[in-house]
């Protein structure tokens, strides 16, 4: 058997993983079109920061693809997908056979388009080491930095380059700072904190125009910037499975155990649409910890394995500036607001399940409160009063909760 | 594999587990010593305390661990004997392991690197289960 994973991310060492479980000895090949050893894509904020070193970077033990038996091919680009082949075709022009394939591309930074921005000077992505790299190259103290998109990776790269330069505007469309993960009361708890370190944001507000070194907005203000960031959201890598006849939505379509429409080929990641069990819709859900549950199931399926990823959902933990988060689930159906003024709560409850909820401030054993999503736990088997304290055991009757104490899956 | 259970019956509330966990991570020799000094040293556990049950939570060390898979650095990881630990250095405190772990075991450190039960595995004895007064905790293969 001869596996080939495009990637090097969290999906594609998931899958080697996955293989793994099952055979032992086949050959893997890893191909990337980044030059690195596999590292993790959301620490280049913290490197950026200079809180993680270069060789801290690396996502897995340097004698991971020893261990695990794979080949690597990095710095080069798949260009193509020969199915009927059952090779791809490298842009060295090379091939590399496959009996089984996973497309684990990611995504890439999705540019607006906006007058004058596609040649302005000073514009910057941030989604992997070298865009990183690039930024940290263009920045010095006295810059004056304008972020486009008040999202997970807009404030991250804030985070990171405040370390650097002190003067800093974030403009998003949106109403509020974090739409994809916040409410408004929350975003507005978050950027009052955010807003303490001297970063300034300009909401309800979006690029009309790039000129000079000028960025004019819809509503006429105008921003003078030294480095100009654009994080406004990222577009699925979808191109290879599209080209070679693949179902392709928003993301690539695959069946829960992460088989495209194309035989032979799996596909896992970024770049590909998820189930969520929350809402009962396909979205992108582009978060790591997904990225490698996906590739552990391809994995093992490709193997010849049999395995359903059915539990993808919303979920983020993540911090600015000291102040931590962490949400899961959906923001619909019946809210109970637990904040008080130092830390902020919402839970969410429809048809007798716990849905979702936010947990800004203090976030102990949130996971308790994520697995009764997860498992769809009806709501009238536990202490709901408990619950809404905090996350803990207790809520649990008592034959519940011993085998939860005697267990560990 | 060996692993610590609880006994929620034997469980007198006493929270010696606790603070015996918090001296074998102190790195003091002293016990007083230990809690007398400026960084209160941290305990790998939490003890959850109803009105007439009381029990504590430790790492399950989950043969499928989910704050591995979902661990953004790489620094939560199983070794060969099947034991979930964190390699500090790698550690952002990002809280994506609290996030996950359907049993709220992980739990975030006054520094940046989260805290977790690593078995005592340097002296091989975990001292919750070797202090507990009651046996409501023990360390053994089931």
């Amino acid at each position: 058997m001869k596996y080939v994973i495009i990637g090097n991310s969290a999906a594609a060492i998931g899958c080697v993983s996955g293989i793994r479980t099952i055979d032992k000895n086949s050959s893997i090949t890893l191909i990337s079109d980044e030059p690195h050893f596999t590292y993790s894509r959301p620490l280049i904020s913290y490197w950026l920061k200079g809180k993680v070193a270069d060789d801290k970077m690396y996502y897995r033990n340097s004698d991971f693809y020893d261990k695990n038996k794979c080949t690597t091919l990095l710095g080069k680009k798949v260009e193509k997908i020969d199915l009927a082949a059952k090779k791809v075709i490298i842009d060295d022009g090379s091939t590399v056979e496959y009996d089984k394939l996973l497309v684990a591309t990611g995504s890439s930074p999705f540019v607006p388009p906006v007058e004058g921005l596609s040649n302005a000077r000073s514009v910057f992505t941030f989604l992997n080491w070298d865009s990183a790299k690039a930024v940290k190259e263009a920045v010095e103290k006295d810059s004056r930095v304008v972020i486009m998109g008040a999202g997970l990776i807009g404030l991250k790269a804030a985070e990171g380059l405040h370390e650097i330069c002190e003067d800093i505007t974030i403009v998003d469309l949106a109403d509020r700072i974090l739409p994809s993960i916040l409410d408004k009361q929350g975003a507005d708890f978050v950027q009052k904190h955010i807003g303490k370190e001297g970063i300034k944001f300009v909401l309800s507000d979006a690029a009309s125009s790039v000129k000079g070194n000028t960025i004019s907005l819809k509503s006429g203000q105008k921003l003078t910037y030294d480095v100009l960031l654009v994080a406004v959201g990222v577009r699925p890598n979808v191109g290879l499975i599209k080209d070679a006849g693949g179902n392709v939505n928003r993301g690539i379509v695959t069946d829960n155990k992460q088989a495209t429409t194309l035989d032979g080929v799996y596909a896992a990641g970024d770049c590909t649409e998820s189930f969520d069990i929350c809402t009962g819709q396909n979205k992108i859900l582009a978060l790591l910890p997904n990225a490698y549950m996906q590739g552990e199931i391809a994995g093992i399926n490709m193997a010849g394995g049999d395995k359903t990823f059915d539990t993808a959902m919303p979920m983020n933990a993540i911090g600015f500036f000291g102040l931590h988060m962490i949400t899961a689930g959906a923001m619909e159906g019946e809210c109970v607001d637990l904040a008080d003024e130092s830390n902020y709560k919402k839970m969410f409850f429809a048809d007798g399940l716990f849905k979702g909820y936010i947990l800004i401030g203090e976030i102990s054993r949130a996971g308790i409160y994520t697995s009764l999503i997860r498992e769809k736990t009806p709501m009238d088997e536990i202490d709901i009063n408990l619950l809404k304290v905090s996350p803990q055991l207790l809520v649990f009757d008592k034959k519940a909760r011993n085998q939860k104490l005697a267990g560990g899956k | 594999m060996r692993k610590i259970y609880v006994n929620e019956d034997r469980c007198l509330g006493c929270h010696l587990c606790e603070y015996y966990c918090a001296f074998a991570h102190s790195g003091k020799k002293d016990m007083v010593k230990a809690f007398s000094s400026e960084s209160k040293p941290q305990p790998r556990l939490t003890i959850e305390e109803g009105d007439s049950i009381n029990f504590a939570v430790s790492c399950r060390h989950c043969e499928t661990p989910l704050c591995v898979k979902a661990c953004i650095t790489g620094a939560m990881q199983i070794d060969e004997e099947g034991r979930v630990f964190v390699d500090e250095s790698r550690c952002v405190g990002c809280y994506t392991c609290i996030l996950v772990c359907p049993y709220g075991s992980v739990i975030p450190g006054k520094e940046k690197a989260i805290k977790k039960c690593d078995l005592c595995i340097e002296s091989g004895k975990p001292a919750c289960a070797e202090n507990c007064p009651n046996l409501a905790i023990v360390y053994e293969e089931r």
